[in-house]
């Protein structure tokens, strides 16, 4: 991958130009001036040589896409990722945009630290949006100052990782977050139901006589949410929903008088517990990957659109973390490189998505839920874009990953459809 | 001399393999018969004994089966070990396979362990229990004693009662039985049953009377108390009332059944010491067989074809 500021006029010539906000589609070229939105559609191409042409034909031009939920370790945990290497697997996804969880070490538990990821993230070629944490030190007690650390840049509030297990915690929480009508996220796991449990239980659990975490152990948290989401009548976004009990308690509890929304991963949408039979430690994740059904659901969540966006959980780890025996291996893998190629081929090749559907998914739908400009497209926009060839078939390896960490389970796997350019904050990169 | 090169699991492993260590084992079990019990059949061998968690009765069986066999050995234990100095599995395999071995027997707390070991070096790996999930040998030596009392295992109808749930005994005898064409029926309290056993082919019960009248043999196993994080029995008392193999519950059924029990025994909890000495036990041949197929295990994984089996 290559990374260049922008020095001339870029124009991104006679591609299929989808605009998720206007939901329209057509044949075009876009021309980004000055890192803004200069042309949209047929304009007259700028003829001077200070301008890049870029051939786009038979290639999709889109909005930068937007991911409500990574990792990238900074503080305290920079030799696995930090907010650089971070931004640069960001563009490597199509991802102009992240809001990055708050356990880091120590947790963005406070106006200061959101203030250092803000300042830090200014330079760097992707917005970076900081998620606060719900609690002091993430310890599912006494509440952060979220007032104070909203006013310095945190989009929403999230003990990510730590589910909030007290109700009445959670229930303040979501209280005192209509003070600031943003998004309160619960990492739902029933840390008392899930116990020990390791992998999703069931027939795989039981051959491989690992600690079963149940499906139910997610439900019950995100029903439980959900009953105070609508109870208090505050933003709840339901993060990476894992099982079909929780996709029906949500299809359920969500309606047009409240604010909820959920996401889902690509790992979740990708891959089932049959894979984990070789005790792969690379699908070690909370909450598990669970059944065949349970993934189906998932698609299905996605078509009927009560699953609102996709969202990456990259959770970079050093190598020997996952070099170890499955007990002790940590949780989570990275996944903003392999995104789209996994979601395209699960969603639009295997069960016939239209892909303007699924670029809602990734622009519009997660901007929506952190109260984001959508109108990307608009003369004199900040220029977030992403060209796509959706059809392209490749194998993921190692060296398309840009993060620090090479934690994936998507290595040596088929994916359908490549992010070719990424364009934001007057940067472009060549993928 | 058998199809797979490591003895990691049962679960999938080839009926012909299991046959092939089965008779050999029988073989080895007539040497054990002997005055002088020792044979050269893996002289210049070197086994490690790689033990993570504690181990008595497993681990004696698997060095005296290498002693007599004339394979060199060293012992690793966790405790000893440089774990506590803050080394990674991964790096502790990898140290002790540079020394040039052939062979590592491993006993590990983490399911699946074995098979991570596979990946990190090239030696031959025998599972010696990996946490909740399999002891292979474990069920080879119970195969071997139910042939040795019943002559046949196809069509044998065994019962194993107990905490299902953290047994890795249950689940390779599970395995290894249906492989050979055995019936098994497991009992125990239903949150000591994994939810989806049927998956594993096993039949499930919670009347251990029933259990009984079903079953030629018995297989008893222990409370594992300290592999639950809360308790998941009530009392003893009451476990004993619906679970031990009392003498009373003995004396009630007029079927003779063949009495197992992998150690270590709670005398008094899942069986009655009466029972447990009685004639309808096997558990001392258990013990026995327990060397011989663990010389059979070692020697069809690690015996070049040229060596005479059992040379005097």
């Amino acid at each position: 991958m290559n990374v260049k500021k922008i020095k001339k006029d870029v124009v991104l010539k006679d591609g299929l130009i989808i605009d998720p906000f206007s939901q329209e589609s057509f044949q075009g070229s876009i021309w980004v001036k000055n890192g803004r939105i200069a042309g949209v559609g047929d304009f007259e191409i700028p003829k001077s040589k200070d301008s890049k042409i870029i051939d786009c034909s038979n290639k999709i031009i889109t909005h930068g896409f937007c991911d409500l939920h990574v990792h990238f370790r900074e503080p305290g945990e920079d030799d696995k990722e930090d907010l650089e290497s971070g931004s640069r697997s960001a563009l490597a996804g199509g991802f102009t945009k992240v809001c990055i969880m708050p356990n880091t070490k120590p947790p963005i538990d406070s106006p200061e630290l959101v203030n250092f990821i803000n300042q830090t993230g200014k330079k760097l070629p992707v917005h970076i949006h900081p998620i606060g944490a719900v609690t002091k030190n993430q310890n599912g007690k006494l509440l952060t100052e979220m007032s104070m650390m909203h006013k310095e840049g945190a989009v929403a509030f999230s003990d990510d990782g730590l589910p909030i297990q007290n109700g009445g915690v959670m229930r303040t929480a979501l209280e005192y977050s209509k003070l600031l009508n943003v998004p309160v996220i619960n990492h739902a796991e029933d840390e008392c139901i899930r116990g020990d449990g390791l992998i999703n239980e069931g027939k795989i659990s039981t051959h491989l006589g690992l600690p079963g975490n149940p499906d139910i152990a997610e439900s019950v948290m995100v029903l439980r949410d959900l009953e105070l989401a609508v109870y208090t009548g505050a933003n709840l976004h339901v993060p990476h929903v894992s099982s079909r009990k929780a996709v029906d308690h949500i299809k359920r509890m969500k309606s047009k008088e409240n604010k909820i929304t959920a996401e889902v991963t690509p790992h979740h949408l990708f891959f089932n517990d049959t894979s984990l039979l070789d005790y792969d430690t690379k699908l070690k994740v909370a909450p598990p990957i669970r059944t065949e059904k349970d993934r189906l659901a998932l698609v299905e969540g996605i078509k009927n659109g009560i699953i609102d966006c996709i969202a990456t959980d990259h959770a970079p780890h050093r190598l020997e973390e996952k070099e170890t025996t499955f007990d002790i291996a940590s949780c989570g893998m990275i996944g903003l490189e392999s995104c789209f190629g996994a979601v395209n081929k699960v969603l639009c090749k295997e069960h016939n998505m239209k892909i303007d559907k699924l670029i809602d998914l990734l622009t519009v739908n997660p901007r929506k839920i952190m109260g984001f400009k959508r109108d990307l497209f608009s003369i004199g926009s900040s220029a977030e874009v992403t060209v796509l060839d959706d059809s392209k078939e490749w194998e993921f390896t190692q060296k398309d990953i840009q993060s620090k960490s090479v934690n994936s389970p998507f290595i040596g796997k088929l994916l359908q459809g490549k992010v070719l350019y990424t364009i934001t904050k007057n940067f472009i990169a060549s993928i | 001399m058998l199809k797979q090169k490591h003895l990691l699991f049962l679960k999938g492993y080839p009926k012909e393999d299991i046959e092939i260590i089965l008779k050999t084992a029988l073989q080895f079990r007539e040497v054990l018969d002997r005055p002088i019990k020792k044979v050269p059949s893996l002289q210049g061998v070197t086994v490690v004994n790689l033990f993570f968690e504690d181990s008595t009765r497993t681990r004696i069986s698997f060095e005296l089966a290498q002693k007599r066999l004339s394979a060199d050995t060293v012992n690793f234990s966790a405790s000893s070990s440089s774990l506590k100095k803050g080394e990674s599995f991964k790096d502790t395999v990898q140290n002790i396979s540079a020394m040039k071995i052939d062979a590592v027997v491993m006993r590990h707390p983490a399911p699946g362990s074995p098979k991570h070991l596979t990946e990190f070096i090239d030696a031959v790996v025998v599972n010696a229990g990996d946490g909740t999930h399999e002891h292979p040998t474990q069920a080879i030596l119970d195969m071997l004693s139910l042939k040795e009392k019943f002559g046949y295992l196809a069509g044998l109808k065994v019962g194993i009662v107990g905490d299902i749930l953290h047994s890795r005994v249950a689940r390779s005898n599970i395995y290894g039985l249906i492989t050979m064409g055995a019936e098994v029926t497991v009992c125990g309290p239903p949150n000591l049953i994994p939810r989806n056993m049927i998956d594993l082919g096993a039949k499930v019960t919670f009347d251990l009377d029933e259990l009984m009248e079903w079953c030629d043999a018995l297989n008893i196993l222990r409370i594992q108390k300290e592999r639950m994080g809360r308790p998941l029995i009530p009392s003893i008392r009451e476990y004993r009332a619906s679970f031990g193999l009392t003498l009373e519950r003995l004396k009630n059924h007029k079927k003779e059944i063949t009495i197992m029990h992998p150690g270590p025994m709670n005398r008094g909890v899942e069986i009655d010491s009466e029972v447990a000495d009685s004639d309808q036990t096997i558990i001392l041949d258990q013990v026995l067989n327990g060397v011989a197929s663990r010389m059979s295990v070692l020697y069809c994984l690690c015996g070049s074809q040229s060596n005479e089996l059992v040379k005097k």
